[in-house]
């Protein structure tokens, strides 16, 4: 069937963007093809790998089983905004500093998700962390690395307080389209 | 993966979604969308139309209403795993609702679209056996309630009258001073229960059980209440024999079902040893 | 400068891929680019009897349908290129979409180009395929029978190739006190790298220039087989894999999909796009693994092994993949006796088609096998002889005196001290006091086991006159170019292909170390068939040895140039002039010198260079190693079984592994966790199943269970650093070896925890079900 085009305004790391979307388009290919912002990844078809996972509203979600147009209206942070190279986000660091990657390409989902876990608890166990860490697949590290990334960046925003806080309105215009 | 087309609207009121459902045949419900849309991207569902609730705003939040808990349909996994309410009455709830999925799925599911979806392996169903739960449903004839019981006909298929939306889920606390618990198996790979099981029970301090309730989920095509096991613990004074002979029978209400990964004969088994586990967890102080 | 070799430097690859700036595959976006979709066979053996493409076709926004009809004779078919000697391989054409036969469920059968991904999937259910269904046979077994359904002509018995390698002689186990016998399933599994297959090509009529990125592992492999499939002249051909999103074997070989969408782009003149969903992945990526293994090994009472024997069926799937031949046969046969010093040895290999998914290389390759069975049998001769598995281990280790040393079958292992890595990991894991407290755990009814594997892994493949004469359609040699510029910059060309394995990193770690420079200073090129002039890729474990070797000769001969300047510019000898700390120095008077920048600078202003040395400053080196070089080690797993369940749990994971001299101690560490994760995969939860009709039951995430990290304790790991002595680096190959040591060390502990019960094997994965079966059944019997 055809459907008509809906009009969708998401602001996503920190910029408004409008489009004319089909309803049945997935946000992460919103994200890729309309705004071309290549860092949100898709590894898998049934919301098991995590590797699409974005901040909606300042919650992780997966972002290939979420609409698009179900995001009008809505806050949404990628890989992109989340800290660039001059301000990396203390997730961002700790994946670099710890080796908590190797191809890269479940990373972006990874850090994405640790920021959501770190969001609703600061201070996570090592259990804690590996448990938050069920909703995404990484087929390099083992995940110890991973874990220790977490713990680093736990660590690193319990010493500067709020500042840290997600960056969720980063101003990172480099990256997308147009308004 | 990409869904079949389909149009799409955002309704404000439940009424609203009553008439979109109505108008179309082949329209379904959105809310959370942790459900519906893996399938639609497999194309095993093919609605024509979605009805997108999620922006209702009154049908979110718990409270507590004389001797039950009420859940707005649209309350999130993580929002009822972490609610001070629930924590404290319904211990079981919140535990089942920390269990469903991973992190990412339980900000965005929601209660009242994983019971209308009714996935047998789903976790929130043991629960709602468990604590009689009844459905606040909207449908085109108005307001009514339907039961948990004989609402779970078949996987993915329920007792909800067409056309109609589920506007929240409540709970039938147990007396107090009763435990509970949520306790679960899951799928390595899918993270679904093999088997899942909600217990609660209350002791008195003569040891006698007073109060016992049990259910099972994931084991079978359909979640089903353990009536053979509350029926052996009732009455009874507690004791480990009492307990392991109770677990003994933790399979007999259900209609159990074997897969790949374990087979019917394993799941009876994993029924009694989780029904065990979670007995020990309620039963475990006098 | 202190040196960076040896140092945990972060990696350089990171910066981009935490950002979100990586560049995969699928990210590539161009103007006018179209989207493929391939319609796949949902029989795993059917003839194809009809396709009406018409309705697909009329669909807005197709531009084209092509079936095996439309593209025969247009393009080729796709090839195999390892073809072990005196098997009788035979490669049944292989067609990039099936022409009237279906073999396995994901063969292709059409491909759709349309303006969009949306739209290729819609068009995809418009197409119309009339299939008349034939028998279908899944198991290898089971497709040699008598009687069974034939897949190819070419083929009779469904036997792909049969091999056979040893020096077994009955005479020579007369001796043998103790045969044991064993039948082991090694169950086939799906690589599953996070990024799924992906190709984009762009073609210009006017130039007749191809550009394709690809998610490759080998992209001048792919260039060379891609160029005889789509009649493009290789140097028009330009392959593209810089950011690979990890491939395990998976993306080595030549797919028909990729083949595709080059000849589409080429056909439609419009660049086009493709990427397999994971469903696709599970269904038309190769596999990895699928053998039967029966094993005899003969040993004395003293816990002497005389000899081992296996024979082999290998399930190749319905077509032989690129390199597939090779993985039961060389990479598994010729070191079917580890470690150990074995005299007697035999492999018996058959390879057969089935109506299943083609498997090919999967991390460890023909290795992991060879070690699974090894180290099981190891155990289970142990406990015949009732001598404990470590003891028999350290009786039968090849010594570290006895290197270099020959196994049966001919290899021979460089360098190596077996004992101390065994030593170290045992002091590591306290075995002789986990053995009492396993006495106390038994006594309180718990279930505890520890699992010891000592293995050695064939890596850094590999010599290319060997690589000959197993079979292997290509050379095995590296080649690299490092490239200083007029600023002191520098440049380095490799043809490995690293996806994950962070060589952008080591490599410059590499050269930064031997121009005493800051390894900022070093960019590492790779994946691009145009800027790199030849390589063969990154798999087998021998990015290091042997690309990381043609890279430390390449930086030699840029330092001998570079010598030469600045002994005319010192106006002393050659033989006078030392490079230290990055200065070229007069011997005996360090005062005088002239520092690399200068000379580097010289070199390019060419104004007063010495006779016969020509501009500029780079050197080039094509490295082919004059043998394998063999990493080895000991893993140990403690593991506990709940007794109700049989659920598996890992207590403690204990690594010592030996590749040579570590470059980055943080990387190497980094591939033996991911390594161990993996090969636990295999030995605890994943496995691919299909039912009789072909189907593959275990086709997403949601069955197919992937390792994730709540199954895991944090791992102790540590390295002991044997260099190999043939190589310029003194290195060996790390990727592998978690994944060929933790599948037989896990399964170990699990079956030394059931020891109470007597069991002697259970099939892989070890869910829980078949763990609680084999209690069970040792219970009743």
């Amino acid at each position: 069937m055809e459907a008509t085009r809906m009009t969708v305004t998401v602001r996503v790391n920190g910029r408004e963007y409008t489009r004319a979307v089909e309803p049945r388009l997935l946000l992460v290919h919103f994200l890729r093809d309309e705004l071309g912002l290549t860092g949100t990844h898709i590894g898998c078809d049934t919301s098991q790998c995590g590797a699409c996972t974005v901040l909606l509203n300042g919650e992780a979600v997966k972002s290939c089983t979420v609409l698009a147009v179900q995001a009008d209206g809505a806050e949404v942070t990628t890989i992109e905004g989340l800290g660039d190279l001059s301000h990396l986000h203390p997730v961002q660091e700790g994946f670099w500093e710890k080796h908590g990657l190797q191809c890269g390409f479940c990373t972006p989902g990874v850090i994405m998700t640790a920021a959501g876990m770190l969001a609703q608890n600061p201070n996570p166990t090592e259990e804690e962390i590996r448990e938050g860490l069920e909703g995404v697949i990484c087929r390099c590290t083992g995940y110890q690395n991973i874990v220790r990334a977490v713990q680093y960046a736990a660590e690193k925003m319990k010493g500067a307080g709020a500042e840290t806080e997600v960056a969720a309105a980063g101003a990172d215009a480099s990256a997308g389209g147009d308004a | 993966m990409i869904p079949s087309a389909f149009a799409y609207e955002r309704v404000q009121t439940v009424e609203q979604a009553v008439r979109a459902l109505q108008a179309n045949p082949g329209a379904k419900l959105l809310a959370g969308g942790h459900s519906l849309i893996p399938l639609m991207k497999m194309r095993l569902a093919t609605p024509t139309r979605l009805v997108d609730i999620s922006g209702i705003r009154e049908l979110r939040g718990v409270w507590k209403k004389d001797d039950r808990l009420v859940i707005g349909a649209l309350t999130t996994h993580r929002e009822i795993a972490t609610d001070r309410v629930v924590r404290t009455h319904l211990p079981a709830l919140a535990e089942a609702a920390s269990r469903v999925g991973d992190l990412q799925v339980r900000n965005r599911g929601t209660i009242g679209g994983n019971l209308a979806h009714a996935d047998p392996s789903s976790d929130l169903p043991a629960v709602a056996l468990a604590f009689d739960a009844v459905f606040d449903v909207l449908g085109p004839e108005g307001m009514q309630t339907v039961p948990i019981d004989g609402y779970f006909l078949g996987p993915l298929v329920t007792a909800l009258p067409e056309n109609s939306v589920i506007t929240a889920v409540s709970l039938k606390l147990p007396p107090s001073g009763t435990r509970s618990t949520y306790v679960k198996y899951p799928h390595p790979a899918s993270g679904y229960a093999v088997v899942g099981v909600a217990a609660a029970a209350r002791v008195e301090p003569d040891g006698v059980i007073d109060f016992v309730r049990v259910a099972v989920t994931g084991a079978g095509d359909v979640p089903y209440r353990a009536q053979a096991v509350e029926d052996a613990l009732l009455g009874q004074h507690v004791s480990d024999d009492l307990i392991r002979e109770a677990a003994a029978h933790a399979a007999d209400d259900g209609s159990i079902s074997g897969d790949l990964f374990a087979s019917e004969a394993y799941r009876r088994h994993l029924c009694s040893v989780y029904v065990e586990r979670a007995l020990r967890k309620v039963l475990s102080r006098g | 400068m202190a040196t960076v070799f040896g140092k945990a430097v972060k990696r350089r690859e990171d910066p981009r891929l935490i950002t979100g700036h990586g560049q995969y595959t699928d990210d590539v976006r161009l103007p006018g680019l179209l989207y493929a979709a391939i319609l796949r066979s949902p029989h795993a053996h059917a003839r194809i009897r009809k396709i009406d493409t018409s309705q697909a076709l009329r669909h807005p926004g197709v531009v084209a349908v092509f079936t095996g009809q439309d593209i025969q004779g247009k393009m080729g078919t796709i090839p195999t290129a390892w073809l072990p000697p005196d098997s009788g391989i035979v490669t049944p054409p292989h067609h990039a979409l099936a022409v009237d036969r279906v073999r396995y469920v994901g063969d292709g059968v059409a491909m759709v180009i349309a303006e969009d991904r949306y739209t290729a999937r819609d068009a995809l259910d418009l197409i119309q395929v009339e299939y008349e269904v034939l028998p279908a046979v899944v198991d290898q077994e089971a497709a040699m029978q008598e009687g069974a359904p034939q897949l190819h002509d070419e083929a009779p018995g469904n036997v792909a190739f049969h091999w056979k390698v040893g020096n077994f002689d009955p005479s020579a186990v007369q001796d043998a006190d103790v045969v044991i016998r064993q039948r082991f399933r090694q169950q086939r599994l799906v690589p599953n790298p996070m990024e799924p297959r992906s190709a984009v090509a762009d073609y210009n009529p006017a130039t007749g220039e191809m550009t394709m990125w690809l998610t490759s592992q080998n992209p001048h492999i792919h260039r060379f087989l891609l160029s005889g499939i789509l009649g493009i002249p290789e140097h028009k051909l330009r392959i593209i894999a810089t950011d690979v999103g990890g491939g395990f074997g998976s993306k080595i070989p030549c797919y028909p999909d990729e083949a595709l969408v080059g000849f589409a782009a080429k056909t439609l003149g419009r660049p086009v796009k493709w990427t397999e969903d994971r469903r696709e992945h599970f269904m038309a990526t190769t596999h990895g693994r699928d053998h039967y293994d029966d094993v005899e090994l003969y040993g004395k009472k003293d816990g002497t092994i005389l000899a081992i024997r296996v024979r082999a069926t290998a399930n190749m799937g319905a077509y032989l993949s690129t390199a597939a031949p090779g993985v039961p046969t060389i990479l598994f046969g010729l070191i079917i006796s580890g470690p150990y010093q074995i005299p007697y040895a035999e492999a018996d290999v058959y390879g057969v088609f089935t109506n299943t998914t083609p498997t090919d290389a999967y991390r460890g390759a023909g290795r992991p096998e060879a070690t699974y069975l090894l180290e099981r049998m190891v155990d289970l001769f142990a406990r015949e002889i009732g001598m404990d598995p470590v003891e028999v281990r350290r009786k039968n280790l090849v010594r570290a005196e006895q290197f270099p040393y020959n196994n049966p079958m001919g290899l021979t292992y460089d360098s190596g001290d077996y004992h101390g890595a065994l030593h170290k990991a045992l002091e590591m894991a306290g075995y002789a006091e986990f053995r009492r407290q396993q006495e106390e755990a038994r006594r309180a009814g718990r279930l505890v086991g520890v699992g010891v594997t000592t293995y050695v892994e064939i890596c850094g493949l590999g010599p290319s006159q060997v690589a000959g004469a197993v079979g292997f359609q290509g050379g095995l040699w590296e080649s690299a170019q490092v490239r200083i510029h007029p600023t002191g910059k520098v440049t380095v060309f490799t043809g490995s292909s690293p996806h994950g394995q962070g060589e952008e990193t080591t490599f410059a770690q590499i050269v930064a170390d031997r121009l005493h420079i800051p390894v900022e200073d070093v960019e590492i090129v790779h994946g691009d068939t145009a800027r790199i002039s030849m390589g063969w890729g990154t798999y087998g474990s021998r990015s290091t040895p042997v690309g990381g070797s043609a890279i430390a000769l390449a930086t030699e001969r840029v330092i001998e140039k570079a010598k030469k300047i600045a002994a005319h510019m010192l106006e002393v000898g050659e033989a006078d002039v030392e490079f230290e700390e990055g200065q070229f120095r007069v011997k005996g008077a360090p005062s005088r010198q002239v520092s690399l920048g200068d000379v580097t600078l010289q070199a390019y202003l060419a104004w007063n260079l010495p006779p016969g040395v020509e501009p500029a400053l780079e050197g080039q080196a094509f490295y082919d190693p004059s043998n394998f070089t063999y990493s080895f080690g000991t893993h140990i797993c403690q593991v506990e079984v709940d007794r109700d369940t049989g659920e598996v749990k890992i207590l403690r994971y204990i690594a010592v592994d030996d590749c040579g001299r570590v470059i980055n101690p943080m990387i190497a560490e980094g591939q033996v966790h991911g390594g161990i994760v993996q090969g636990i995969g295999q030995a605890l939860w994943e496995g691919a199943h299909y039912d009789e009709q072909g189907q593959l039951v275990t086709g997403t995430f949601m069955d197919y269970a992937m390792p994730r990290a709540h199954f895991f304790p944090t791992f102790e790991t540590a390295f002991q650093e044997t260099p190999s002595p043939h190589n310029p680096l003194g290195v060996k190959g790390i990727g592998e070896t978690g994944t060929i040591a933790s599948t037989p060390t896990v399964v170990n502990a699990v079956l030394d925890a059931l020891s109470p019960y007597g069991v002697r094997d259970i099939e892989m994965p070890l869910t829980p079900e078949r763990v609680w079966r084999a209690m069970k059944g040792a219970q009743e019997a």
